[in-house]
């Protein structure tokens, strides 16, 4: 047990994901003493880069980077510390019956593949890419803002609450009411609002379900997508790309920023408890005994994690406790990660179109992706699962040897707990056969190539990656759990009900993805209640 | 009977259902000379009693009045004009497949005690934050929905009256509802009760009339919407003489205030001069001249039936079209032979309303299959057994069993002309496991599926509510956005139908705020 100046800091940040080092990093600069604890002997919590299997290097968790805001990319530096952003070109749904959809990032182009299917919908392509880009517009300014408490009279947030009625009253009259519309739709409703042909439908449909406990149909489930289109690569909106040397990429440059600015981290030091005193953080104590002071305790796990399991019960108000554990954060997601010996053909695919070097799918009717929430409510994996697959191999060749591949295979829906019994090894297996059994009726050579497969069930990411459930948001992106309701109704502004203690985790505003933001705003929350601003 | 072509009208009422006939006693006590125009040769609309099999007689759809506020009701004088209630604070029976069944009613939690008494109190105090929501809410989902952006003092008092009571409520009532207010039922379930009748109980008062399941967020808006519209009394009572009692009394008190009510008079056409509602055309051909027309038909055979689209701009006729209004609820009626016998359950308890949802899955269950256009082979039922409180709706000793059947798809994928059967069947078979004997003791099935309720009661979609309600369908985007304050594009035309907020159930409140507003407009 080491005490003395050594182990003494400004602040300490207790997760090295994402979030936690997006935090550190502002704080350092800040010109704070800022330490980093990492359960694992890696960083990155579920922005990582495995080398599970010889030679190759999977983006295990998360897999693409669309969402890390520019405005955190800019200050932090992080290409300057090695972070390189590839947009991907392509994608496509491929269909059953041997046809597809293929997507481009070129308007124009995209106009043109989805009038191959249906001339009306090509039309309303334009209506539809003009309306969400203005849903975008209206969004991101939200992102980066505390939300207000509504039920207080500080001076703070009635000039919030103020801030974002002038915000939504800007739209004017028939824009507040679309908006309000969007925000409460299903994303089925929403589609078919512009949409006939089904294919066109359940590929847009997909990112209102990824990581969600929600299906097409459940209203709501239109802020979802929008969630997952608000991102932008060099300005391009809704564009995804590629972290060059996988997702562990991003932590990386984070890290080097982290230490750039005279931040310590440590990994493989698990935080036991955060210590408390007269209702006020004071510092942690690691699994080996080890304590640290801190006036300044950020934590970057999720809710529940963090207030029932690393800080002692009796500091905390009981209905307080009640609410966290009334939070849902319930996992639906698995992934299967796939070491490949070659490229699997896709048949429906023409030859040398990019379609292949984007995300994947093989859902082709709204009706399949709700079929798919059906079997997750009733505690089983899809039958027939959403996947959304990516090989990044085919642009950044540096995360296998020479010739060979990696694909990343996300699924909806895996639930945490089956509905017969706990998973087993053969359970997992069995799913991930489904999955890859679904894959290989597109591609016949594909399961000749497989040369390793790591699955894994909501259960596996809790146990690695400590997200509650396997949650990926940590939490879900409901209406009750959004703004000024996340985590909780009254602490949706990073701070704990304890002095000195912070969250900076996807499970505060504004949620989930690989964005940065809620470890950004709760950055910024720190150092105004520390008068540093 | 041609006195119309002399007779100068204020206001035409299109339809005598009953926000037609609420909207047009109200007009008419605010002066206007008031024509109603129903096409059925009885008024009521939906909300009638119609004899299915010779001497049987049931309510056509909604079987029990709950949502109409006591205090219109008053206003209307509807005692006055012989309204009598055959029951009042009927209980609730959550049937159970094991004959166990939980019983629970107004003030009456004991039977729910003794089996959970975390979950009795945990009612109590659930029923008590509804009221709590219902008081602050009330005024808004009872009155016009104020408009966004607007400058209109009127609108704008309206939404920081809102906000306003909101605040009254107190921090942690305040917090509560803005967390649960766009929740999923099933979640809200999940947070504070344990057994599982009770949350299919309270999932069934969620979901029916809606196209959601409890799943779906926005259902527990559905809950609250229901306390509010009726100001915290949601009892469940039964009109003598069913639903068309209630059309009749309101018909009587439309034609005390002066109003002018036919039948038989389906309109064909709306009248535009000068872009300016000039009256109707009926299908006769017969002209009516009035400078305000307002109509209580849906959104949908108003705009692009009676109006026509070439009246209205490409964008709001679009928003018009995509109004959701597909029927999911459908209607049987058994004329028995005798009182059905219910395994454990007392003649007595008979009289309650008797619910088939013995959990919240099982709703959840039951709706999956309707997002496909298929009914499920385990329907969720909501069933009245009217004749024992009000014995005059079937001959001496016989009965009428009254169900409300969801979800049964508008569109199914087999065909309703092939299904009917065999969804009857079902529904039966389904009673049957409670009610072994019932089979045997039917005399006559009626069933009404969604397609029949667009055809009897003149309903795009069949849907009972007109527009499906959801957080999307509701308050100042209902029906759609610029005719969500019973006012439409075109001057003169007004709404005032269930499509209108707040929405549908046998309510009135969108007949009354309609009227209000045209009264307003004409000052």
């Amino acid at each position: 047990m080491s005490r003395g100046a050594a182990n003494r800091y400004d602040a300490i940040v207790v997760g090295a994901g994402h979030n936690g080092l997006v935090n550190a990093c502002y704080l350092a600069r800040a010109g704070l003493k800022v330490l980093v604890l990492e359960r694992n002997p890696y960083i990155g919590g579920a922005a990582v880069s495995r080398r599970l299997y010889d030679g190759f290097t999977y983006s295990n968790c998360s897999y693409v980077c669309s969402l890390l805001r520019t405005e955190i990319i800019r200050a932090l530096e992080l290409p300057a510390h090695g972070l390189q952003i590839i947009p991907y070109e392509g994608g496509c749904t491929m269909m059953r019956d041997g046809g597809h959809l293929a997507v481009y990032d070129n308007h124009d182009a995209m106009r043109r593949e989805i009038a191959r299917h249906s001339r009306p919908d090509a039309e309303a392509y334009d209506r539809y890419v003009r309306d969400m880009l203005r849903h975008c517009r209206f969004i991101k300014p939200l992102l980066l803002r505390e939300p207000p408490d509504p039920t207080s009279f500080k001076p703070r947030d009635i000039q919030e609450l103020l801030f974002l009625g002038r915000h939504f009253h800007k739209l004017g009259e028939a824009r507040m009411y679309d908006t309000l519309r969007f925000f409460t739709m299903s994303c089925a409703d929403m589609l078919e609002e512009y949409f006939e042909s089904e294919i066109v439908k359940a590929h847009l449909s997909g990112s209102s379900i990824i990581g969600t406990a929600l299906g097409p149909r459940s209203p709501g489930s239109a802020y979802v997508l929008l969630h997952h289109y608000m991102g932008s690569i060099d300005g391009a909106v809704g564009a995804w790309g590629f972290a060059r040397g996988g997702m562990g990429a991003i932590t990386q440059a984070l890290a080097a920023s982290f230490n750039a600015s005279g931040g310590t981290l440590r990994s493989s030091a698990p935080v036991e408890q955060i210590l408390v005193r007269n209702g006020r953080a004071t510092g942690v104590v690691l699994a080996g005994g080890e304590e640290i002071t801190a006036a300044v305790v950020v934590s970057n796990l999720d809710v529940k994690r963090t207030f029932l399991e690393t800080v002692a019960p009796e500091h905390l108000p009981p209905e307080f406790l009640e609410q966290v554990r009334r939070f849902k954060i319930r996992g639906s997601s698995g992934k299967l990660n796939i070491a490949l010996d070659g490229l699997p053909h896709f048949p429906s695919i023409p030859h040398d179109s990019p379609a292949t070097r984007g995300d994947m799918h093989i859902t082709d009717t709204l009706e399949m992706v709700e079929r798919a929430y059906d079997d997750w409510k009733e505690g089983r994996w899809s039958r027939a699962p959403y996947v959304d697959m990516l090989i990044p191999t085919q642009i950044d060749p540096t995360m296998a040897p020479d010739g060979k591949h990696y694909m990343s295979v996300f699924v909806q829906y895996c639930p945490y707990r089956l509905a017969d019994g706990e998973w087993t090894p053969e359970r997992r297996q069995a799913f991930g056969d489904t999955v890859i059994d679904a894959i290989a009726r597109h591609s016949p050579n594909f399961k000749d190539l497989i040369l390793h497969t790591e699955i894994r069930t909501p259960r596996d990411i809790e146990n690695e990656v400590g997200l509650t459930e396997g949650n990926i948001f940590q939490g879900e992106l409901t209406f009750d759990q959004l703004l000024f309701n996340r985590p909780l109704p009254g602490y949706a502004q990073y701070r704990a009900p304890l002095r000195g203690m912070y969250m900076c985790g996807s499970s505060t505003h504004p949620g989930g993805g690989v964005m940065g933001a809620p470890g950004a705003n709760s950055a910024h929350a720190i150092l105004r209640d520390l008068g540093r601003l | 009977m041609n006195a119309a072509a002399h007779t100068q009208y204020d206001s035409i009422v299109i339809g005598g259902g009953h926000n037609g006939l609420v909207c047009a006693t109200y007009l008419a006590r605010g002066g206007h000379r008031v024509l109603v125009l129903e096409a059925a040769d009885r008024l009521g609309g939906a909300a009638v009693t119609r004899e299915f099999a010779p001497g049987f007689r049931v309510s056509a759809c909604a079987h029990l009045l709950h949502l109409m506020p006591p205090p219109l009701m008053r206003e209307l004088g509807l005692e006055a004009q012989g309204l009598k209630l055959a029951a009042a604070g009927l209980p609730t029976v959550a049937l159970s497949e094991d004959a166990h069944h939980l019983s629970f009613g107004p003030g009456n939690l004991a039977a729910l005690a003794e089996r959970c008494a975390a979950d009795a109190a945990a009612l109590a105090e659930w029923q008590s934050l509804l009221k709590r929501f219902a008081r602050a809410l009330h005024p808004v989902l009872t009155g016009t929905p104020p408009r966004l952006g607007t400058v209109a003092w009127r609108d704008a008092c309206a939404l920081l009256g809102l906000g306003w009571r909101i605040r009254r409520l107190g921090r942690r009532d305040m917090r509560e509802l803005l967390r649960i207010g766009g929740m999923c039922v099933h979640d809200l379930l999940e947070e504070r009760f344990s057994l599982a009748l009770l949350k299919g109980a309270v999932a069934l008062d969620a979901v029916l009339g809606s196209n959601l399941g409890p799943r779906s967020p926005g259902t527990v808006l559905s809950l609250l919407y229901r306390v509010a519209a009726s100001q915290g009394a949601d009892s469940l009572t039964l009109p003598q003489g069913g639903l068309g009692a209630l059309s009749e009394a309101l018909a009587r008190a439309a034609r005390a205030a002066g109003a002018e009510v036919r039948t038989g008079s389906p309109v064909e056409r709306i009248l535009v001069s000068d872009d300016h509602v000039a009256g109707v055309v009926l299908c006769g051909g017969e002209e009516i001249a009035a400078r305000t027309v307002i109509s209580s038909a849906d959104p949908k055979s108003t705009f692009l039936g009676l109006l026509g689209s070439e009246h209205l701009d490409a964008g709001f006729v679009r928003r018009v079209t995509q109004v959701r209004s597909r029927g999911l609820t459908a209607k049987l009626h058994l004329a028995l032979d005798r009182l059905p016998q219910f395994r454990g359950l007392a003649e007595e308890s008979l009289r309650g309303r008797l619910l088939v949802a013995p959990s919240a899955d099982y709703v959840e269950r039951a709706y999956n299959h309707a997002k496909y256009n298929e009914y499920s082979r385990a329907p969720m039922l909501e069933i009245t057994i009217p004749t024992l409180a009000d014995p005059g709706l079937a001959p001496a000793g016989r009965h009428v069993m009254s169900v409300i059947v969801q979800y049964a798809p508008y569109t199914l994928a087999a065909g309703w002309a092939t299904q009917r059967t065999p969804f009857a069947d079902l529904v039966i078979d389904t009673l049957g496991a409670y009610a072994p004997q019932l089979r045997d003791s039917i005399r006559a099935i009626e069933l009404l599926a969604p397609p029949d309720i667009e055809r009897e009661f003149r309903i795009t979609g069949g849907h009972w509510h007109h527009a499906e309600l959801a957080l999307d369908q509701f308050l100042m985007v209902r029906p759609v956005p610029g005719a969500a304050q019973y006012q439409t594009p075109v001057p003169g035309l007004f709404l005032c139908g269930a499509g209108c907020h707040p929405g549908g159930g046998v309510m009135g409140l969108p007949g009354r705020n309609a009227a209000r507003q045209v009264i307003r407009e004409a000052a």
